[in-house]
């Protein structure tokens, strides 16, 4: 056993671990923005990768598809300009997108094929936006699929609004929302609940319920949310003018931030990410604190939700979770988990953004000293086989870790919860504190259950050479 | 480039994979970029495998790319080797390394130096080749490597076993219902009085492969994988190779007709036709089913059948010839094994295609408007959007046909499942059609009086948008406690903020 350091420490190792590959970020994203369509410009093993992991969804008739490189393609036969115009005008034809998000892939990148060239002159001759994002596995991992297509999207977000002051309420879709139905002065009158603060756009992809549920969180403390990268639809990117303020609500986001601050000249506000009450309640301190706004209720907030989530926190208080790493939420989950209770021997993560995750990073170490737990040890690139020998030493009573690994440590007697669910969930705001929690308790609450059986250990034990 | 969205058969690694994982003590390692170990997950996943998928992936990035792998491939497998102990490991390209032509060879050829195991380079084309062409080719490719390296060594064994024996070729992990029908096929050789000599790659050691010529003949169960295995097996040491697939009551008698002449041209004297005749009248009911008045009823009904060629055409003779359906059409994706198809399925059904095109396949099944579909997952989907019932013959395949009860496609007991799902499916269809004839179940509306029956309680637009986006299975509820928490703190209506503070303070 090594002995716990007293500061966070991190380390490096030799990234042979497994992650779902970064084109996978089609599969939310396709959704979220409506009158999108995904085409994923690769081969037979990115399309085999995600009709598996999309398993029921391909066939809803998704909006992406593959353009599935062939041997011609490789080797330079045919022209990538003639075909990719062939396969958008198709898509157009069936489809008739708001725009077309090309997602360049491992292959594309080895080819050297220009994506970024072709799209602007293809984008002219079929009058439709196309998008160009490089999700591949050569640099990126799971989720920081979507940081490519969000870095890619803010660079198309309009610079002034061209219309009105009054219509340029209605552009935002969640406004509208709020104000459906009612009638012109009703809006007006809504309006002075707001403090008066620069704008305000959040970015990272969320199901529109969690969209709504943040956004009044903020309306709460009197800040309006002028917008949010993405959308619902293209047609809706919010307005991003020099000074206005941008905040992350996601922690694999740091590529979008980068874009928003230099190329779009916007004020990023550094905050911990709204994962549990703690996460969330730091968010919006940070946001108040930024606008100069005393935060109200907070407090009362923030111990009704744990007043609530109380009976699922008793499963996990004094237990210890081990995160294998793949999709950089791990940090915010390791701090809302140590704030539950848990330690921490170790989180892995594919790739860790100091700077983005700064703040995250500051509130997990206080968490750690305020809950007198030792300090985790941060595993970038992470080694999946390292990883299981420390797993068996250390014995966790829970492993978060993907389907590879899942059911052979469940065979093990290893409590296991699949990794990828928390970016499916809705994990973030107060709301969705029971449903992290849900998830993170629910293979103890079924071993429980089935405790007295006898059956923990299902493998014939091999002789060790 | 084509546009596509879902593929039949996968990429040739995956293939590769499927027979390296299936052999024990066998390690693959992949040179691939992050997130092609998705192999791992399947297995994991579909075959609900208790241990580790012996697949490492060699990661190929940013460097990589720069630079070449130099070292890293060369001691990831060496280190493989320290950690597990494999009697081989395969090195594995994907469709990213093969673009980059490193020189892999000369990465096994330095690794073999320092590795206790052997170590192979799984020759497959990535653009040339599918998922089951590739791992029809690494099995064979396995084989020979084993054959001629007992060999050299002079380890050969010298002629055949005493009694007659036999090779089944082609049970693999991930394959469709491979596990049963291994079970089912051991049990019908061991009713024959046919001594099981090995069974290739599922559960084998590589170290057995060098026993494989003591069989008296091969049997190759599935046409897509053990052909090039068996024929070169053919080759060397004139073993011969049944290829008849024992689906279906005819086919099964055939097949073990073929086994009776092949042991009988040994020097056997054996006489199956006694057996099959009990089996086929007394053990499997199919045989009886078809007589049946349930299956009278099914005559001329139409069906269509896709799948890989194996399933496709067996399937398509049991419903012609042992059930009297009527084949629209029968069609598979195994493109490369067209000739054998048509030749099989001809007489019948009305029409052959062959395709990889899914969308194609959708529109043939719109147009033909069968009763049932026999097909992938897939074509279980088309029948839902149009009303079809399906039965999943073949992969690709979700976790489903991964069913932990017995049931195997080949064999008698094969027989009776196939004739359940026949059944199932068209009785299926028939239920659905009565009821629309006589306007469906009980129409009559259930009518509960929920807590808001006769509430004062009103919904603003918002809040009423905000929970139709609730689905619809917990909206009931989650309406009931909004209202519940409203009327407790005396709200007049039930906004949105409303609706969340609700969710909150019930934890739900």
């Amino acid at each position: 056993m090594t002995v716990a350091p007293d500061t966070l420490t991190f380390e490096c190792e030799t990234g042979n671990y497994h992650t779902f590959c970064p084109i996978s970020c089609v599969a939310w994203l396709y959704q979220k923005i409506e009158d999108s369509f995904f085409l994923v410009i690769g081969t037979k093993t990115c399309g085999y990768f995600l009709q598996n992991a999309l398993g029921v969804m391909i066939f809803a008739e998704p909006r992406y598809a593959m353009a599935e490189l062939e041997e011609g393609d490789i080797s330079a036969q045919l022209n990538d300009y003639d075909e990719l115009k062939r396969l958008c005008l198709q898509i157009k034809r069936d489809r008739n997108p708001s725009v077309i998000v090309w997602i360049g892939t491992c292959t594309t990148e080895i080819i050297k094929m220009d994506l970024e060239g072709l799209a602007p002159k293809l984008e002219g001759e079929l009058g439709i936006p196309i998008v160009v994002a490089r999700a591949n596995g050569l640099d990126y991992a799971f989720t920081q699929g979507e940081d490519t297509v969000l870095a890619a999207m803010a660079l198309r977000c309009p610079e002034k609004n061209p219309v009105a002051e009054s219509e340029k309420i209605e552009r935002n879709a969640i406004s509208k929302l709020m104000n459906f139905g009612r009638n012109k002065e009703d809006v007006a009158i809504q309006e002075s609940e707001y403090v008066k603060h620069p704008p305000l756009v959040l970015f990272g992809s969320l199901p529109d319920p969690v969209v709504t549920q943040l956004t009044l969180e903020l309306k709460k403390q009197g800040i309006k949310v002028s917008g949010w990268l993405p959308a619902k639809r293209y047609t809706e990117l919010p307005v991003l003018e020099e000074g206005y303020y941008v905040s992350g609500v996601n922690p694999f986001l740091s590529r979008t931030a980068t874009t928003l601050m230099r190329r779009r000249k916007c004020k990023l506000i550094g905050a911990p990410f709204p994962i549990g009450p703690d996460g969330t309640r730091a968010w919006v301190e940070k946001i108040c604190s930024v606008f100069g706004i005393t935060p109200k209720g907070l407090d009362e907030r923030e111990a009704l939700i744990w007043e609530g989530i109380e009976d699922y926190v008793k499963l996990i208080r004094g237990k210890s979770v081990f995160f294998m790493g793949d999709n950089l939420l791990e940090i915010s989950l390791a701090r809302f988990l140590v704030r539950c209770g848990m330690t921490v021997p170790e989180i892995g993560i594919p790739y860790m953004d100091k700077r983005y995750q700064a703040a995250e990073l500051a509130l997990l170490e206080k968490t750690c000293h305020e809950m007198g737990v030792p300090l985790p040890r941060i595993m970038e690139k992470p080694d999946n086989y390292n990883q299981l020998q420390r797993i068996y030493e250390l014995k966790p009573d829970l492993v978060i870790t993907g389907m590879a690994h899942a059911n052979p440590l469940e065979a093990r007697g290893i409590n296991t919860k699949w990794s990828v669910e928390f970016t499916f969930a809705q994990i973030h705001g107060f709301g969705c504190a029971r449903d992290v929690l849900e998830l993170v308790t629910r293979p103890l609450r079924r071993n429980n259950n089935l405790k007295d059986l006898g059956w923990a250990n299902l493998v014939k034990s091999e002789a060790k050479v | 480039m084509k546009l596509a969205y879902w593929m039949y058969a996968g990429p040739a690694h995956i293939g590769t994979l499927r027979v390296a994982s299936s052999f024990k003590n066998v390690h693959a390692i992949m040179h691939a970029p992050l997130g092609d170990d998705y192999f791992n997950v399947m297995r994991s996943m579909l075959e609900r495998e208790r241990n580790f998928t012996p697949v490492t992936a060699s990661i190929v990035d940013r460097n990589v790319l720069a630079r070449g792998s130099q070292e890293k491939v060369v001691d990831n497998i060496t280190r493989k080797d320290a950690e597990e102990h494999p009697d081989l490991i395969v090195l594995t390209p994907t469709c990213t390394s093969s673009i980059l032509q490193e020189d892999l060879a000369n990465f096994v050829e330095r690794a073999s130096i320092e590795a206790k195991a052997d170590v192979l380079l799984a020759d497959v084309n990535h653009y040339r080749v599918n998922e089951l062409q590739a791992a029809d080719r690494t099995l064979e490719q396995i084989v020979r490597y084993y054959i001629e390296k007992a060999r050299k060594r002079g380890e050969l064994p010298a002629g055949k076993s005493d009694s007659p024996s036999v090779n089944i070729i082609g049970i693999s992990t991930l394959g469709f219902h491979n596990h049963h029908d291994c079970t089912e096929l051991k049990r019908l050789m061991a009713d024959l009085g046919i001594e099981v000599n090995a069974v290739i790659p599922e559960g084998a050691s590589v170290h057995e492969i060098k026993n494989m010529p003591r069989a008296w003949f091969n049997l190759v169960p599935y046409r897509e994988l053990g052909l090039m295995s068996a024929s070169y097996l053919e080759q060397e040491f004139g073993t011969p190779c049944i290829d008849i697939t024992p689906m279906g009551v005819v086919e099964t008698a055939r097949c073990i007709r073929k086994i009776q002449q092949v042991i009988n041209a040994q020097g056997g004297n054996v006489d199956y036709e006694e057996f099959i005749n009990n089996q086929t009248l007394h053990v499997s009911q199919a045989a009886w089913f078809s007589r049946s008045i349930d299956c009278q009823n099914l005559t001329g009904k139409r069906a269509v059948v896709f799948g890989d060629s194996t399933h496709a055409a067996a399937m398509t003779k049991i419903l012609a010839r042992e059930m009297g359906i009527h084949v629209v059409w029968a069609g598979t994706y195994c493109k490369n094994d067209e000739e054998w198809f048509r030749k099989e399925v001809s007489e019948y059904c009305d029409e052959v295609i062959i395709t990889e095109d899914h969308g194609l396949i959708g529109d043939a099944i719109a147009k033909a408007e069968p009763s049932a579909i026999f097909g992938t997952q897939m074509e279980r989907h088309v029948g839902k959007r149009l009303d079809i019932p399906c039965g999943v013959i073949a992969a690709p395949i979700h976790i489903q046909n991964f069913p932990i009860g017995y049931k195997p496609f080949l064999g008698y007991e094969g027989t009776n499942q196939v004739a359940d799902l026949v059944y199932n499916s068209f009785t299926l269809g028939m239920e659905d059609h009565l009821l629309e004839i006589f306007g469906g179940h009980d129409t009559k509306e259930v009518i509960t009086k929920g807590i808001s029956a006769d509430s004062d309680l009103g919904w603003t637009k918002d809040g009423q948008a905000e929970l139709n986006k609730i689905p619809g299975f917990v909206r009931g509820k989650v309406k009931r406690n909004t209202e519940k928490f409203a009327r407790e703190r005396g709200f007049k209506e039930i906004n949105v903020e409303v609706l969340y503070a609700a969710k909150e303070s019930v934890g739900a």
